[in-house]
């Protein structure tokens, strides 16, 4: 039966992708990579891979959405049609698809228990995280702390992607400053004047924001957990942007915040890392949080997942921002 | 008692998914963006509606159940607001409803 629902997702999924390639309305292109990712995500879903199909919804399928389209609204809607090297592009994906495929034939069948992957070290995950850790979601372990690097690596890669989409696209911030005129304006910004979506969004955000909080913090025992919850807190200040206008938006958020969201939340991350030396551990050791090395544990992730939250909502709501504030050209 | 409430579930089930291919026939088939979006609409709210309460019987009194309401709240606030939206914009684009002339427009 999973077979069955994941070949015909899967399906889904190459049909969409293709349609993605051959369409050239970019508006259509990137609804369908929207499709794309909720596809993805009921896959992961179907996998039982919750926490990663949370991620792919909420980023993959939310934000990436918004955030294609506000970089449409600088663009044109039509792609430039590229004949040159055609025939280049085509070869060289017709050699990786038959590498790939030729790869696929070593792989193990899905749930194969002899896999490779569930004799290293997963079992002993599974294993040692009721006792080391003692939370129930050990996707949530395995990120937060015995892969605490990994997750920290990550998180740098976005505060990176931040400092470059700021460095490419914030030219103007003088924009937003009242004093520019601009924000006088800021009532016909948004759907303001349409009053069904102002009254469902208005309604709906702080449940959105409250959802976000949830999975935030229920990320040791659901799926759920910093970089999704960050982005569906952004979600629905985005949504706040889109009702209100951005100026709006960005009082209450104001552009120092979000930068400080960012590298306070990366700085959190490290600083947790730092207090495990200061205390006596290793960098990243939670252990010695917290007498109980086990509350340690629990401690530490649970500030490590808030600085990834706070980090990663700032950063998408920043690149939110930097897309919003720029003039079609 | 059990199985009676099986037999209700599946059947919500069933007319749910007939919902939605209702609309997704419809969304293909019919002529103009107005009346595609009315049948993928109408027949969304209806289905999530079926479709929930169809899934809401199997999870019996629990947990899930109060998840699933809320999940059908969601929907049946943001679907309908959705539709709103997209005919509102179509609207002032622009799109003139009623003229069946308008296939080169929405595609």
């Amino acid at each position: 039966m999973v077979i069955l629902f994941a070949v015909f997702l899967l399906t889904l999924l190459v049909l969409t992708a293709v349609a993605i390639v051959r369409t050239e309305n970019l508006f259509v292109a990137v609804m369908l990579t929207g499709i794309f990712s909720l596809l993805m995500a009921a896959n992961f879903f179907v996998l039982d891979a919750a926490d990663v199909a949370l991620t792919e919804a909420a980023i993959g399928a939310g934000i990436t959405t918004v955030l294609f389209l506000g970089a449409l609204a600088l663009t044109a809607e039509h792609e430039k049609s590229v004949s040159a090297g055609r025939w280049l592009s085509m070869g060289v994906v017709i050699v990786t698809t038959l590498v790939l495929i030729y790869a696929t034939f070593d792989k193990p069948r899905l749930g194969d228990p002899q896999a490779p992957v569930h004799l290293h070290v997963a079992p002993w995950y599974l294993d040692k995280t009721p006792e080391i850790i003692g939370i129930p979601n050990v996707v949530t372990a395995v990120l937060g702390s015995f892969r605490g690097y990994d997750t920290l690596g990550e998180l740098f890669v976005v505060f990176t992607a931040f400092i470059g989409v700021l460095f490419i696209l914030s030219g103007r911030r003088g924009r937003h400053l009242p004093s520019n005129g601009r924000a006088s304006s800021s009532t016909d910004q948004g759907l303001g004047h349409h009053l069904i979506p102002k009254v469902v969004g208005r309604l709906l955000i702080p449940f959105i924001v409250l959802f976000g909080f949830y999975v935030q913090f229920h990320g040791e025992y659901g799926p759920g957990g910093g970089f999704q919850a960050g982005a569906i807190v952004a979600a629905g200040i985005i949504l706040y942007a889109l009702l209100e206008g951005e100026t709006q938006a960005l009082k209450v958020v104001p552009p120092p915040a979000l930068m400080g969201m960012v590298v306070g939340g990366a700085v959190l991350y490290g600083a947790v890392g730092i207090a495990g030396i200061v205390l006596g551990g290793n960098f990243l050791d939670y252990s010695v949080l917290a007498d109980n090395p086990v509350t340690g544990q629990q401690i530490g992730i649970l500030i490590i997942e808030l600085g990834v939250g706070i980090a990663v909502c700032g950063a998408l709501l920043s690149i939110f921002h930097a897309f919003a504030a720029r003039e079609p050209s | 008692m059990d199985s009676a409430s099986d037999v209700l579930s599946w059947i919500l089930l069933a007319l749910g998914g007939g919902f939605v291919f209702v609309g997704g026939l419809g969304a293909l088939r019919l002529p103009n963006f107005y009346t595609r979006m009315h049948a993928a609409s109408l027949t969304d709210s209806m289905a999530s509606i079926l479709i929930l309460l169809g899934i809401m019987l199997q999870a019996g009194w629990s947990l899930a159940a109060i998840k699933l309401l809320a999940i059908l709240a969601f929907l049946l606030l943001t679907g309908p607001t959705a539709s709103y939206a997209l005919a509102n914009a179509a609207l002032l684009s622009g799109l003139k409803p009623g003229s069946s002339a308008d296939e080169s427009k929405e595609n």
